[in-house]
């Protein structure tokens, strides 16, 4: 599974995409996920995951063939 | 296109351009700049980045939202990316509508929203260091 990373989140992980060999089965656990492995993940503002473009919710079910990404707080405008 | 996010300089002119309309009798248009202090600190430029499939499908929503609650004729959303300079545009958004209230409310209405959900990420970047907007409490 590919997640891609923008923002702060690229920064925190230390690159674009985060391959990862083993799927987690939702967005819930895919957070937990990142959170444990880069706690910095805890200190923002918030954190949302993102499945083929749509804001997903925490019981969206993820596959390897998603397009998956992490999206920090935005700050466009 | 409606909605864009751009690496090239946002021609402003041809934005509001493509907002009119024989029915439009207004057009309200906000354009963003890069400014050049924030809290009082000095800033040299700003870098934003996009997740532009995305962001172009939630600047579409957010247009398709507008006219739902409001009469508007067109609406446009153009966002930069890249490195930019004091002064350089950002955004511009440009709307149209029979009468004046409905022009200036979507509008207003688009920029706020767009802040709240649109993916896209402003960085700060000071003489002496750098700063993701917003992403720390």
């Amino acid at each position: 599974m590919e997640i891609k990373l923008f923002g702060i989140a690229k920064d925190i992980v230390g690159k674009k995409v985060l391959k990862l060999d083993h799927s987690p089965a939702n967005v819930e656990l895919l957070k937990k996920y990142l959170i444990d492995e880069y706690p910095e993940f805890s200190n923002l503002n918030s954190l949302a995951i993102a499945v083929n473009h749509y804001y997903a919710e925490e019981e969206k079910t993820l596959s390897k063939y998603d397009e998956i990404a992490v999206i920090p707080p935005v700050s466009g405008g | 296109m409606a909605v864009l996010i751009s690496k090239d300089t946002l021609d402003t002119q041809k934005i509001i351009s493509m907002v009119q309309d024989p029915l439009a009798g207004g057009t309200d248009i906000f354009i963003g700049t890069v400014r050049s202090e924030t809290d009082y600190k000095k800033v040299t430029s700003l870098f934003f980045e996009a997740y532009a499939p995305m962001a172009e499908r939630e600047m579409q929503k957010l247009i398709n939202q507008a006219s739902i609650n409001w009469p508007i004729i067109k609406a446009v959303i153009h966002h930069r990316v890249g490195h930019l300079k004091v002064g350089d545009v950002a955004v511009v958004i440009a709307v149209s509508a029979a009468h004046r209230k409905a022009a200036f409310e979507a509008c207003r209405y688009i920029l706020d929203a767009l802040k709240e959900t649109v993916p896209i990420w402003k960085k700060e970047i000071f003489e002496d260091g750098q700063v993701w907007v917003s992403a720390h409490p």
